[in-house]
């Protein structure tokens, strides 16, 4: 077996041709791991532009007004009313981790164990720090503004349904992503990825590989963020 | 272009080669570039057969499951066509069970059935024979997407055993009357059938992505795309669909749970039940049809592309002639794949959307005809002036193309909206999808059992048994479908449970009972099949290796039936397409594709 140089393959136009017309690969160079999360990816993007859809059809269809968001998220701190400041700082936090996790990726190559592990921690506890946040917003809304999902004192009753649902699928997908951060950081700190410790469950090896893959996962779940952003608190 | 390229690369690799022996520079192959796949070897009887990583037993392990419970999807036919046919004989089934039947045996056959039997089992097991790979990518994660599908199924049956029983909303499962009262299986069927659903589309996802990158990223040398048997070119466009597809479901089945048991109005608009307001408003029933449309078109050829493959390669085989227009046979797939996506609301035209999409649906509807058309041509091209020999799965195939262009041909009817909207919900429509995606991809399916059983267990098919099989399925599925044709134009509608007597019969009642004697007829045929199955997995007449002389790889193992790890210490190494039969030029008539060409100097080797 030889590695591939991928350098050394056409590029451009020729090199799309090249690719889809070789044997044995398709994607030159790219591991199976890193192109399956590619494609899950997509699948998962299908998920989201289905829900965000929706979301849009009822936004267009409802007959009741839909609530005014910068009201209904805005937080009083010492007195004055700062609309979407909560969702300021959770968005600032998820990206600021999908910062540390490239960083780890870097890293991770360089075969720098510790700085790499401790990013993925930082990386973790930035994930968890939004979930926290999400639950304190959702535990507010719920007990303090009396939003349910079948209705709300601000307008149109799909508005919480959609915000519970949206939100809460992501907030899933972040805790899943926060979940393997940290079993990742440990096995960072303990040199799995060095001496090719088989996993537990599927006695395999693994490399640092594996960590640009649940990077590629992080950022994933930080841009499909973006998009709830906009069309939940900005619209 | 194809020309220079190949020079290239035959150079580059000339000077690469530094194994010391010489290579005819037709036989360079580029070296490895995927490092050797670590497999896991079981090693107790639970890792080795019922916690399986081998992709192979998987994909035993997916068809079984899907044929069980696919039996019980036949045994709900049987009951409503005893019901339709002979009402006052057998009145056991009321209109709640009949409801009930309809919508299980529904969704068993399109998901449960076709959809795991093509992409689980067809797929696990022919996708790394196929391409030469040791197993699929992932392994483990292939494990678990049969465990996922097996609980999906197993929560699917459980429904028949909660109080209120399995749903009755029709497989569509449209709200709002899916989750209303009145409707039978409103209360658990209903939310077992949704988390189902989603279990089946967290599973299938596990499994598709494996069969993807097992194509995309596993094949072996000198494997190029275009190498690829159509069999694996259908698998893996299918399972693109599925998997930009099974989205949509998903995301259904989770806004209509949470209207079912949190009280939202995503699909519910304001409405009232049994003289009371419901407390649900300004939901949309349509989005909802959208939605699962948007999904349920493309699940029509996921269940159709695998076939389309399939039966090509059957097709050559037997009738010992290259496919005709291999290229072609490719885009059309894909360009039917990437159409599919743009017609979903050809099934809405009634639904009240506006009727302006109506023009745009249908228009996209009429071009899929076009690539279709190409296959049945080179289909049957391929047979022209071909040594045609009938044995079953030939049989097959050739029922497969007729029922096909029977089915295709009433779909360019359904498909035009002034044509449809009289013929909406009548058994025009059931007659179609029933030839067009449930007899002629099963027909496929068969002549698939009776083409790889041989690979599988090492033993043939009993051949008496499989014509009676094939002949009494073939007739008897037109006797079924052709007069339901009829009833459709007379206007009897769909999913009514008794209309004996009722105006729309009066030409019809006989044909009603005469459709209830052919399906029972076929139905009990197909016990026979699992008999032979069954009996010839032990008993049957031992295979020589490569039964049918095919050439792809699956039938090149070092052992029949294959082993875990498939090829045994080396990989194949391929030469050319999985088509060259009766080559000219050469002395012998069939050249697999590990076969190097300076083995067949005198042949003509077709570019691909």
């Amino acid at each position: 077996m030889s590695e591939i140089d991928t350098s050394k393959l056409p590029q451009g136009g020729k090199g799309f041709v090249h690719d889809f017309a070789a044997d044995q690969t398709t994607f030159k160079g790219v591991p199976w791991g890193k192109a399956m999360m590619w494609i899950f990816l997509l699948s998962d993007t299908f998920i989201f532009s289905c829900f965000l859809i929706s979301l849009m059809t009822a936004r267009a269809s409802t007959t009741v007004e839909w609530p005014y968001p910068s009201e209904v998220f805005g937080l009083t701190m010492f007195g004055v009313e700062v609309p979407l400041l909560l969702i300021a700082i959770m968005t600032f936090v998820l990206i600021t981790s999908s910062g540390t996790m490239a960083l780890a990726v870097k890293y991770g190559y360089e075969k720098n164990r510790k700085m790499c592990a401790w990013l993925i921690l930082a990386t973790a506890i930035g994930g968890l720090t939004f979930v926290g946040m999400q639950a304190f917003e959702w535990s507010k809304l719920i007990f303090h503004d009396g939003v349910r999902p079948w209705g709300n004192p601000f307008g149109a009753e799909q508005f919480g349904a959609f915000f519970f649902m949206i939100t809460g699928f992501h907030g899933t997908h972040v805790s899943i992503g926060v979940i393997f951060l940290f079993i990742f950081a440990r096995k960072t700190f303990r040199g799995d990825f060095d001496t090719g410790r088989r996993g537990y469950f599927t006695s395999m090896k693994s490399d640092y590989k594996a960590i640009e893959i649940l990077g590629l996962y992080w950022h994933f779940v930080d841009l499909v963020w973006v998009f709830i952003f906009a069309f939940f608190y900005l619209w | 272009m194809d020309e220079e390229n190949n020079n290239n690369k035959i150079e580059t690799k000339a000077a690469d080669s530094s194994s010391g022996s010489y290579v005819p520079p037709a036989d360079n192959i580029p070296a490895s570039e995927i490092p050797e796949q670590e497999l896991y070897h079981a090693k107790s009887f639970w890792t080795r057969w019922v916690f399986c990583q081998d992709a192979k037993v998987i994909g035993v392990q997916y068809a079984l499951t899907a044929t069980a419970v696919g039996l019980i999807g036949l045994i709900l036919s049987w009951g409503m066509r005893l019901q339709l046919g002979f009402p006052e004989t057998f009145s056991f089934l009321g209109p709640a069970t009949y409801y009930q039947s309809v919508t299980m045996h529904g969704m068993i056959m399109v998901v449960y059935l076709l959809t795991a039997l093509f992409l689980g089992g067809f797929g696990n097991y022919l996708i790394p024979l196929m391409v030469g790979a040791r197993d699929m990518v992932f392994p483990y994660v292939n494990m678990v997407s049969f465990w996922m599908f097996l609980v999906a199924v197993l929560v699917l049956i459980s429904s028949f055993f909660v109080p209120g029983g399995p749903t009755g909303a029709g497989w569509t499962l449209y709200p709002p009357q899916a989750i209303m009262p009145g409707t039978p299986g409103s209360e658990m069927g209903i939310v077992l059938m949704l988390i189902s659903l989603s279990l089946f589309v967290i599973g299938f996802t596990m499994g598709g992505l494996n069969y993807v990158i097992t194509i995309l990223q596993a094949r072996t040398r000198g494997m190029t795309l275009m190498r690829m048997p159509l069999t694996i070119w259908g698998i893996f466009t299918a399972t693109v669909l599925a998997l930009l597809a099974f989205p949509a479901l998903f995301v259904a089945c989770i806004m209509m749970t949470l209207d079912n048991l949190l009280g939202t109005s995503f699909f519910m608009p304001e409405i009232f039940t049994m003289g009371e307001q419901l407390g649900t408003s300004g939901g949309s029933p349509i989005l909802f049809q959208h939605l699962f449309w948007f999904f349920g078109h493309p699940e029509v050829y996921i269940v159709a592309l695998p076939a389309f493959g399939i039966v090509s390669d059957l097709i050559s085989v037997h009738a010992r002639k290259n496919i005709f227009g291999y290229r072609m046979m490719v885009w059309a797939i894909v360009i039917i794949g990437a159409l599919s996506f743009v017609v979903w609301a050809h099934h809405m035209y009634v639904s009240g959307m506006n009727p302006y999409f109506g023009f745009f649906f249908a228009t996209t509807t009429l071009i899929i005809a076009v690539p279709t058309a190409i296959k049945v041509y080179n289909w049957v091209l391929t047979l022209w002036r071909g040594n045609i020999h009938l044995t079953i799965p030939m049989l097959f195939s050739l029922g497969f193309i007729v029922t096909f262009v029977n089915g295709g041909i009433t779909g360019l009817f359904l498909g035009n909206v002034i044509i449809d909207i009289p013929l909406s919900d009548t058994y025009f429509v059931v007659a179609h999808f029933h030839m067009v995606m449930g007899i002629a991809p099963l027909m496929v399916i068969f002549g698939a059992i009776y083409h790889w059983f041989p690979l599988i267990s090492g033993r043939h098919l009993n051949q008496t048994l499989g014509k009676i099989h094939f002949w009494i399925s073939f007739v008897g599925a037109y006797a079924i479908y052709f007069p339901m044709h009829y009833l459709g134009f007379i206007g009897v509608p769909r999913r009514y449970y008794e209309m004996y007597d009722s105006p729309y019969m009066t030409t019809g009642v006989g044909l009603n009972q005469f459709i209830t004697v052919a399906a029972l007829i076929v139905g009990f045929t197909q016990i026979l099949f699992l008999y032979n199955i069954i009996h010839s997995a032990f008993y049957g007449e031992k295979s020589e290796k490569n039964p049918w002389k095919a050439n792809s790889l699956e039938w090149h193992t070092p052992e029949m039936p294959p082993e875990h790890g498939n090829f045994g210490k080396e990989l194949p190494v391929v030469y050319r397409w999985p088509y060259d039969f009766s080559v000219p030029g050469i002395d012998r008539e069939y050249i697999p594709q590990h076969v190097a060409p300076s083995e067949v100097p005198t042949a003509k080797v077709e570019k691909t």
